[in-house]
């Protein structure tokens, strides 16, 4: 019998202040060996201070291929950005 | 879109150095070749922890012990960020393990050799582990995200795990006669096998260039063990140790080391299984993975219990 452990992925925290981050994934039973087996593959060298872990079936991405719809409206606003305004040039940090 | 316009568009972004992710489109030939580079290099951490693993419980001290241990225990990490990789690709773990230890899946074949004394575990450490680093330095590099950034992670801990080999052996080279000996007779066996871990002559390898334009690979096999050889011939120095080939000398005009013609017929009867522990490897490999089945189911029925206990009490 095959007994496949579920996929999951795992985001750590490196250091306090920082975010988690996606490092990889691995298969456990469930989330505590999910967190324990982190710990073993992804933390031997103290590279972490918090570790989080989800089902990779979980989670749901953006489809690549409509990578361009999706992000196109951000694309043709540059007054978004501090550069499109004026400023006179005695004014040196705005 | 049509397949050709989809891989000149996949071609354009490897060639600007744009990272391909699991999502994005790839040619077939593409994943297939990763899936196999990968999951070959997964299996060589597994089966690469056999020969080392040998040597735990007869360090000779206590020092020895741990750094071995972690070196160790470093090859199964390395295993499993390659196979999460792999994974990205679409193929299944399971799959994968069965491949392995079904034999139709090849593991470099370093590891069908044995190791016959202390000394191997510093040979291992110098000579493979400084041969897989200079083959995989590059990788850190491919063009598949995964891949790449599984092998930062593994050579930022590579380093550790030469240093450790070679330390082995200058403390032997120090040593009595006997352990000079021993260290030397260990060289003459490693150092032929690990000029072979770079793969056929460039000649011979037929799909090099394919994944040199994929940028899978950034240098041929030839140019990494020239470069390997130049590296050791100086390290062997250090060590009071001489290189079994009578033909290894400075070039002036090319700038690098000569050396002495490789043993392929070696080489390919190795690749082909009849190494000196080719069955070995696969038997204790195959061992371990039955004696966890129950582990695993175990497990499994664990995390079912636990959740089903769950829903109840939420209820």
């Amino acid at each position: 019998m095959k007994s496949n452990w579920p996929l999951w992925e795992v985001f750590i925290r490196s250091r306090q202040g920082l975010n988690h981050k996606h490092v990889g994934s691995l298969h456990a039973a469930d989330a505590d060996m999910a967190i324990e087996n982190a710990r073993d593959v992804y933390t031997r060298r103290m590279e972490g201070v918090s570790i989080w872990v989800v089902e990779s079936k979980d989670i749901t991405a953006s489809n690549p291929d409509k990578q361009d719809e999706l992000f196109d409206p951000a694309e043709d606003k540059v007054y978004r950005h501090p550069t499109f305004y004026d400023l006179p040039d005695e004014i040196k940090h705005m | 879109m049509t397949t050709a316009s989809l891989e000149a568009k996949f071609q354009e972004k490897v060639d600007q150095e744009v990272k391909i992710e699991p999502r994005d489109w790839m040619p077939d030939a593409y994943r297939k070749t990763l899936v196999r580079q990968i999951s070959q290099h997964a299996h060589s951490e597994i089966i690469g922890m056999l020969p080392e693993g040998n040597w735990i419980t007869r360090a000779p001290s206590l020092r020895r012990k741990l750094g071995l241990l972690a070196k160790v225990q470093d090859e199964a990490g390395h295993g499993l960020y390659l196979y999460s990789a792999c994974e990205t690709l679409g193929v299944e773990r399971e799959d994968l393990f069965e491949q392995l230890n079904e034999g139709t899946a090849k593991y470099s074949s370093i590891f069908n050799y044995p190791t016959l004394t202390w000394a191997d575990i510093g040979s291992i450490g110098w000579l493979v582990d400084g041969a897989a680093i200079m083959n995989q330095v590059p990788l850190c590099r491919c063009s598949y995200g995964p891949y790449a950034r599984a092998m930062v992670r593994v050579c930022k801990e590579e380093s550790f795990h030469q240093r450790q080999g070679f330390e082995i052996l200058l403390t032997l080279s120090k040593g009595t006669d006997e352990q000079k000996a021993m260290l030397q007779e260990s060289v003459n066996r490693w150092w032929w096998p690990s000029l072979m871990m770079f793969g056929p002559n460039d000649a011979e390898s037929p799909n090099s260039a394919k994944s040199m334009k994929w940028k899978i690979k950034r240098f041929t096999n030839d140019d990494l063990r020239q470069k390997f050889v130049d590296v050791c011939y100086e390290q062997a120095k250090l060590l009071n140790v001489t290189l079994p080939d009578p033909d290894l000398k400075w070039n002036e005009e090319r700038g690098h080391f000569d050396f002495g013609p490789i043993d392929w017929s070696e080489f390919w009867d190795v690749v082909k299984g009849n190494g000196p522990c080719n069955s070995q490897r696969l038997a204790a490999r195959n061992k371990a993975h039955a004696e966890g089945e129950w582990v695993r189911e175990a497990a499994i029925a664990f995390a079912e219990k636990n959740k089903q206990r769950n829903i109840a009490k939420a209820s």
